[in-house]
């Protein structure tokens, strides 16, 4: 079935005659018995990676099975910021690569997904901060990215109230990547489903992956709460259930799920201009298009899928919008809410063949998730067409933690709830 | 409808209003007056005001839809200048003198917005309209369409200064928490507070009784109001019993822990001095009962959020609660009897009922007797299909049971769909509620532990019953808790009935022309043709209908617009509602303010500030001082006639190394080891050999994490057979603590060892320099012997000085002079320092900060916080040959892989600009002379510099693939962000006294 | 979230630090390279039961081991981890390096 294209004059049209004409967004498919390639996980990842699939490595017979509805998981929980400001080696080029990906993609799947690139801005208090977003934000413009220093004075005129004077830990200065800033999360699930659906692939919701059939060694199918479902080969993008996943297929990860809760405020006039990261304390904000304070800090800390969290992180993440910007004192906190991250032992991601033929991981997403759909689905489809890791991301192979060559950006070592 | 003059709409005196006393308020700028008791809303009613704000997207006149904190429409900004309050529900905002509130969203004024013309375009501007366009020219969304869409977007505005009131943050404990304290909520407080519980009722409201007093009814044959005022007397007068009004429970959280937010002083002007705003709460309850009553549901239909549209409850509320008509002429219309009573009130306080529209197939039996007595139309089976007056109600169209439509003219409707248990608490953990079809509600079906349902809020509508099912739900969490309960002596109420009749919306038969704009979530403006829109586009789940509609994600939560979203997708899906599910509801169940969540943890107070014993001696001296994590320490100490920082900074360091110098390292970790087992102890977590330090010695180690990657180092001191102390780095000392207690308690249990942290206990003060024994000699008490061969470079003892101050002393060197560390007990530190400038002034002493200790310690190239940042190895640092063959220790195993041995790995060096006043920035990349500046090309970063008064450059230490084999080298360190490069040679890291001979002087 | 610690009864979440799988051992110095991956890298993260250890370093400094329900964090038991340990080791089958 082939959907509307979207365009201001499809939706005059549609005004025109009362709005009766639209199509679903993609179709409710139905599973058919086998595919060429299965992505279980209906989320941003596993929707990209299908997209990306289709269209730049001309795969077919894709499905996507979710054990929801599409779009129920992370990418439509979390804070909507999308970046390339890494450190290392490692990480940055595939986060690069994901920012230009961000760039065109409104173009490229005929869905507004609001990319607005407002600016990120992560501040410094003290001169061995300062000393480490100089090496971050060098190493940025090494690897091709932007990034800007800021100091005391830029910042004051950036983001004009914050609380620079009377502060326990007074602001020195910040990093800027102005490329960087938000995308309207919703959508970027929704247009890569409805793009993908244009090249034929089947969007299977409510199927979830319930045991994964293995015959001589190779993974050769799915079982799912709506029946068996054969594929060449299935690429599991289940965040922060890639633990649960892997066991069906006995597979132990460097993963553990943790919840990180997130933020709303009320709608308000606009203020925030771009996205502010405080650097001595946990809290990261910027503004909705609709005008609601979006916010969050530091994950719980402890092993979670309940997908919400406690009173602890969310005082300590009012504490330092507080300590930041005192004027949000009369603000109100409208909603929060938690999703599962995978927080994998080096903080960075896994996109990666298993030890099962057959069975590819893309998995170890952190917090950090959601700026990573587009090179995470391009990247994971190229893995899957070609079964060579994609040149970005070359450094997520599972091996790296026998070998070592671990992408640690904070430091933090074997300790998932630090990074 | 502009202002009246004076309180005309004000009929009588409602029970919860002190009209002996009149309160002077404004709202845009007009002066109006109110009584005690009133909220902003009743006040402005009762004045005649029908017009309170506009919608989010269409900018439509809205007025009150409800009188509690359910309500979407009227949002106002309260009072104003650095208190100004976005979005704060006039129903719930009490009245003060000299209150001032000011509408929101509207341009130029509330009566004409300009962006009203918006409703125009709603046939473009339905549900998720934007992400079908906008997209061409791609660059124009950040530059043209956003900001206009910002603009336009968002409700009130935030105050443009910080916060001027304080905010507190508090922990209860008790037996039985209440939340709710209408008829249900006072029962079960009573029975569990009779019981001998420890309860805590929770209103939110300012006063207990819930719809008590909204209702005209008796209890006991009093009024009920009177009943529950009766009942807070009674509770407030039992020891372990506290009744907190204006504390809403916000949120249910794990182990029994539920948030609250108790407005203190948000009903006066100005919080007195000292007195908080609002205090968070964290309840930590055995048991809670939850009785929060039900919300009421709008009906959706053609324009019905005119101003003068209202939920019937509410206009019972403002008649019998507040004493305010909300208006002249009222039509009712109601799918159940407890909508009926509205029209006996109304009558009862001279409001003319135009109209009774009941939509039950063939009208309730009681609902003719109801219309007769009040003179009112009756319209069984009837539907209201319109509504007129662009900002005021001036008439609707009812449509009769034989489908003939009849204007009728009215300024108020009071409608009800039923009544939505408020169930928001009981969903916070992830449960789900269910639908019943005869009461048409999701009643909690699945509670978190401890916590039970009761009254309206557990689909209990009737009063006596409600009682009595508070009464049980107390009872029974009394019992629970141990405590011997029974069931308490209940007044008796008068029965009512509910015999309700689904009614979600009067849209069958009308044409899709017809339909337009009737609304479903008011405050954002989301119509039924969205619904419709969002099912036939497949967002057809709740959860995708919520986001691409942004139903229910306004400042209400979807208090009133859920049910009757859910009930319209049902129904244009062909399922049920149980199939078509619910959203849950995301805490908090009212939005709170975030400083109330913050506390007093905000500004100069963020964190804790830790002192250094000598800060106040410090401060004396002018010292500059810098944050180090929570420790505030002096970082230089500025003389006159210094030029700037640097200037001091390089005296200092000049004498230190010519002379002496003193400076305060207590923030270092400074950790008590003892037992038999210490030796073997750090052994296993330190990378090098521990068991033959003798006493009276002190070693260096360095620490891995079980990764392999360095953690942390510093110096382990022996004072006796099996005592040690150990110092960590400031930054790590807690986590060394911690990983300590974890090695002993859960790694090796059996080793016979124990630590206390005495980082706080000691005051510990670095004397360094070529005359530092000279200086100490001063203050040592005999016998002590400090020559170099009694008390050699790292030597280590326990001694007295200034005359039997105990005190323990180590000749350490961070700086690369002779020098030691002087610990004596925490309260001896400012006059140890006093003593040694005393002392020291003949030898020319002087203090010296951070700085300084800084450029000593590159000088020495000594790796320090920028080094040891967790994705160091021993190898990277150069110490890869202290990591013992011979044992195992903590991170031994993994420290042994391919990647951590890697000798291409980026290795600690020393760097020297070429031309020694080219300063270096730490962060500067290295790249080989003359390479392209690339990823490819980067071989290591500089991690610390400073400018260096011994060396007379600029120096720094960093990290260079195959750096050591390196040395001589020139390569570029550089700095793009500031479009720096800079030549510079690659040397060994020690600057000052390589052989380390001044060490043993 | 509270906890209900063996020496100091029951306690707010904000007096706790967490580490994470209990049911983890260090392996010997002498065991494989890959026992030693596992112990460090690999954790089961089961949705449901789960042992894990938690520090009272706002308290008594214990470190703790807690059976917490990952779904809905419901605390099932806590134990003191040294004891658990040392019954572990004196056990028959008590596994570790028992160094």
């Amino acid at each position: 079935m082939q959907t509307n294209r979207y365009s201001l004059f499809s939706l005059l049209w549609e005004a025109c005659r009362g709005n009766t004409g639209w199509k679903p967004a993609w179709r409710k498919a139905e599973p058919a018995s086998a595919y060429d390639f299965v992505i279980v996980g209906g989320g941003g990842h596993g929707l990209a990676t299908a997209y990306y699939l289709a269209r730049r490595y001309g795969g077919k017979r894709i499905a996507v099975v979710e054990k929801g509805w599409i779009g129920g998981g992370n990418v439509g929980r979390n804070t909507t910021i999308v970046r390339s400001n890494y450190l290392l080696h490692g990480n940055e080029p595939f986060y690069e690569c994901s920012m230009k990906l961000w760039e065109g993609l409104e173009q490229d799947i005929n869905y507004n997904a609001m990319v607005s690139q407002r600016g990120v801005l992560n501040l410094f208090h003290n001169d061995a901060q300062k000393a480490a977003y100089i090496r971050r934000g060098n190493s940025m413009i090494l690897h091709g990215a932007d990034a800007v220093l800021l100091d005391q004075d830029a910042v004051r005129a950036k983001v004009p109230f914050l609380n620079v004077d009377d502060a326990r830990f007074p602001i020195k200065g910040g990093l800027l990547q102005q490329r960087g800033g938000t995308v309207r999360h919703d959508a970027v699930a929704w247009g890569y489903a409805r793009a993908a659906d244009r090249l034929g692939v089947d969007i299977i919701e409510n199927c979830e992956m319930t045991g994964l059939r293995i015959e001589q060694g190779r993974a050769v199918g799915i079982e799912t709460t709506r029946g068996f479902i054969g594929a060449r080969k299935i690429g599991l993008a289940c965040a922060g259930n890639s633990s649960r996943v892997a066991a069906m297929a006995g597979l132990r990860l460097p993963i553990e799920s943790h919840v990180l809760q997130a933020f709303v405020s009320e709608g308000l006039k606009p203020f925030i201009d771009c996205v502010v990261t405080f650097g001595a304390g946990h809290f990261y904000i910027s503004q909705s298009d609709k005008g609601g304070l979006v916010f969050g800090g530091d994950i719980d800390g402890y092993n979670s899928y309940a997908q919400r969290g406690n009173m602890p992180v969310i005082e300590d993440v009012c504490e330092g919008g507080m300590a930041l910007m005192p004027r949000i004192g009369r603000v109100r906190l409208l909603r929060h809410w938690g999703g599962i991250m995978d927080m994998s032992m080096d903080g960075s991601p896994i996109i990666d063949r298993t030890p099962v033929d057959g069975l590819y991981l893309n998995a170890g997403w952190c917090y950090g998730g959601f700026k990573a759909t587009p090179a995470s689905g391009l990247c994971f489809a190229h893995l899957l067409a070609r079964d060579e890791p994609h040149p970005v991301a070359v450094a997520y192979r599972l091996d790296r933690f026998a070998r070592g060559a671990v992408i640690d950006e904070k430091g933090m070592g074997a300790q998932p709830n630090l990074h | 409808m502009s202002a009246a003059f004076g309180q005309t709409f004000r009929v009588k005196s409602g029970n919860g209003v002190d009209v002996s006393r009149t309160l002077h308020f404004s709202f845009d700028g007009k002066d109006y007056t109110g009584h005690p008791g009133d909220t902003l809303a009743s006040a402005l009613l009762a004045n005649g005001v029908r017009l309170f704000g506009r919608s989010f997207k269409y900018h439509r006149p809205r007025g009150l839809l409800s009188a509690g904190p359910e309500e979407p429409n009227a949002l106002v900004e309260l009072r104003d200048g650095a208190r100004r309050e976005p979005n704060t529900r006039a129903t719930v905002a009490e009245l003060f003198d000299g209150l001032i509130a000011t509408s929101q969203n509207r341009w130029p004024n509330l009566s004409f917005d300009a962006l009203g013309m918006n409703g125009m375009f709603s046939s473009i501007l339905g549900a998720g309209f934007y992400y079908k366009t906008f997209m061409w020219p791609a660059s124009f969304w950040e530059r043209v369409y956003e900001p206009i869409i910002r603009k336009a977007a968002g409700l009130g505005r935030a105050a443009d200064e910080g916060d001027p009131d304080l905010y507190e943050k508090a922990t209860a404990f008790c037996d039985v928490l209440v939340v709710g304290s209408g008829s249900s909520g006072l029962a079960a407080a009573l029975a569990a507070g009779r019981a001998g519980a420890r309860v805590i009722l929770c209103e939110q409201d300012s006063l207990v009784g819930g719809r008590l007093r909204d209702e005209h009814m008796a209890l006991d044959g009093k009024l009920a109001w009177q009943w529950a005022e009766q009942a807070r007397r009674e509770l407030e007068a039992m020891p372990d019993v506290s009744v907190m009004t204006r504390t809403c429970v916000f949120g249910t959280y794990d182990g029994g822990t539920y948030g609250a937010v108790e407005r203190v002083a948000d009903h006066v002007a100005v919080p007195r001095v000292g007195q908080p705003r609002q205090c968070l709460w964290r309840i930590v309850a055995r048991e809670c009962v939850m009785a929060a009553g039900a919300i009421e549901r709008p009906v959706v239909f053609p324009h019905n959020d005119r101003p003068g549209v209202m939920l019937a409850g509410a206009v019972r509320t403002y008649i019998n609660r507040f004493g305010v008509a909300p208006g002249r002429r009222a039509v009712v219309y109601t799918c159940n009897d407890d909508g009926l009573r509205t029209a006996l009130d109304l009558y009862r306080v001279g409001v003319t009922v135009a109209a009774i529209v009941d939509s039950r197939p063939g009208g309730a039996s009681i609902a003719a007797e109801v219309a007769a007595k009040c003179g009112a139309r009756f319209f069984p089976s009837g539907a209201i299909v319109d509504c007129y007056g662009r900002t005021g109600v001036k008439a609707v169209l009812v449509r009769d049971a034989a489908g003939k439509a009849k204007s009728v003219s009215c300024d108020l409707v009071a409608m009800s769909g039923g009544w939505s248990p408020n169930v928001a608490l009981t969903t916070h953990k992830g449960a789900r509620p269910t639908w019943h079809d005869d009461l048409c509600a999701f009643l909690p079906f699945t509670l978190p532990p401890g916590m039970a349902a009761a009254g309206a809020a557990a689909g209990v509508f009737d009063t006596a019953e409600g009682l009595h099912d508070g009464a049980m739900a107390g009872q029974w969490a009394a019992v629970r808790c141990g405590f011997e309960a029974t069931l308490p002596a209940l007044p008796e109420a008068e029965p009512t009935s509910y015999a309700i009749h689904p009614l979600f919306h009067a849209l069958k038969g009308l044409a899709a022309s017809k339909k337009a704009k009737a609304f479903v979530d008011f405050q954002n403006d989301v119509t039924a043709k969205d619904v419709g829109l969002a099912a036939r586009e497949g967002f057809v789940s709740v959860e995708h209908l919520k986001r691409y509609t942004t139903l229910g994600m306004a400042t209400d939560q979807g208090k009133t617009s859920n049910v009757n979203a859910l009930a319209l997708l049902a129904e244009i899906t062909e399922r049920s509602i149980p199939q078509t599910g619910t959203t849950l509801i995301r805490p908090p169940t009212q939005p709170v303010a975030i400083g109330a969540l913050a506390g007093a943890h905000r500004g100069r107070h963020f964190k804790p500030t830790r002192l250094p014993p000598t800060h106040q001696w410090a401060e004396q001296q002018g010292a500059v001082f810098t944050a180090n994590g929570l420790w505030l320490r002096a970082q230089w100490f500025p003389r006159a006639g210094e030029k700037d920082w640097l200037e001091t900074v390089s005296r200092e360091v000049r004498t230190v190394r010519e002379a002496v110098g003193f400076c305060d390292v207590t923030t270092l970790g400074k950790i008590d080891i003892q037992g038999p087992d210490a030796a073997e102890f750090l052994n296993r977590v330190y990378v090098n050999a521990w068991l033959k330090l003798a006493v009276g010695r002190v070693r260096y180690g360095l620490m891995l994490r079980e990764d392999g990657f360095a953690y942390d180092d510093g110096t382990t001191a022996c004072l006796g057979e099996n005592h040690y102390v150990m110092t960590t780095t400031t930054a790590n000392a807690g986590g060394v603590m911690a990983h300590l207690e974890f090695c002993h308690q859960w790694l090796w249990p059996e080793l016979d060892v124990q630590f206390i942290s005495v980082t706080d206990e000691w005051a510990q003060l670095a004397v360094a320099g070529p005359k530092s024994r000279d200086v100490l000699a001063k203050i040592v008490d005999a016998p002590f012997d400090l020559s170099n061969e009694a008390f050699p470079y790292m030597a280590a003892a326990e001694l007295t000085v200034c005359g039997g101050v105990k005190a323990r002393l180590f000749r350490l060197s961070f700086s690369g002079e002779m020098a030691y560390e002087l610990a004596v007990p925490a309260r001896y530190g400012d006059a140890l320092a006093r003593r040694l400038m005393e002392v020291g002034a003949p030898f020319g002493i002087a203090p010296y900060g951070t700085e300084a200790l800084g450029v000593l310690r590159i000088e020495k190239g000594h790796p320090a916080g920028p080094e040891l940042n967790g994705q160091t190895t021993a190898h990277d640092l150069g110490m890869g040959r202290l990591l013992s063959t011979k044992k195992d220790f903590i991170g031994s195993r993994m420290a042994r892989r391919p990647a951590l041995t890697d000798p291409q790995r980026p290795t600690l060096i020393g760097i020297r600009p070429v031309n020694p006043m080219d300063a270096l920035v730490a962060g500067s990349h290295f790249l080989p002379q003359g390479a392209a500046p690339t990823a490819e090309t980067d071989q290591g970063w500089l991690s610390s510099v400073a400018w260096s008064p011994s060396v007379g450059s600029w120096i720094g230490l960093g990290f260079l693939t195959d750096g050591p084999a390196r040395h001589g080298e020139i390569i570029s360190v550089h700095n793009p962000l500031a479009g720096a490069v800079i030549a510079a040679r690659v040397v060994d890291p020690v600057f000052v006294d390589p052989k380390g001979e001044r060490l043993h002087g | 979230m509270r906890l209900t610690c063996p020496f100091c009864g029951s306690r707010g979440l904000e007096e706790f630090t967490y580490r994470g799988d209990a049911t983890v051992r260090r392996p010997s110095a002498d065991a494989s390279q890959e026992a030693w991956v596992d112990y460090v890298y690999l954790r089961d993260n089961p949705c449901g039961p789960h042992r894990e250890l938690w520090y009272h370093g706002a308290g008594c400094r214990s470190w703790l081991v807690v059976t917490r329900d990952t779904r809905t964090h419901q605390i099932l038991d806590v134990r003191n981890a040294r004891d658990v340990m040392l019954a572990e080791r004196m056990s028959p089958e008590g596994k570790g390096e028992g160094s």
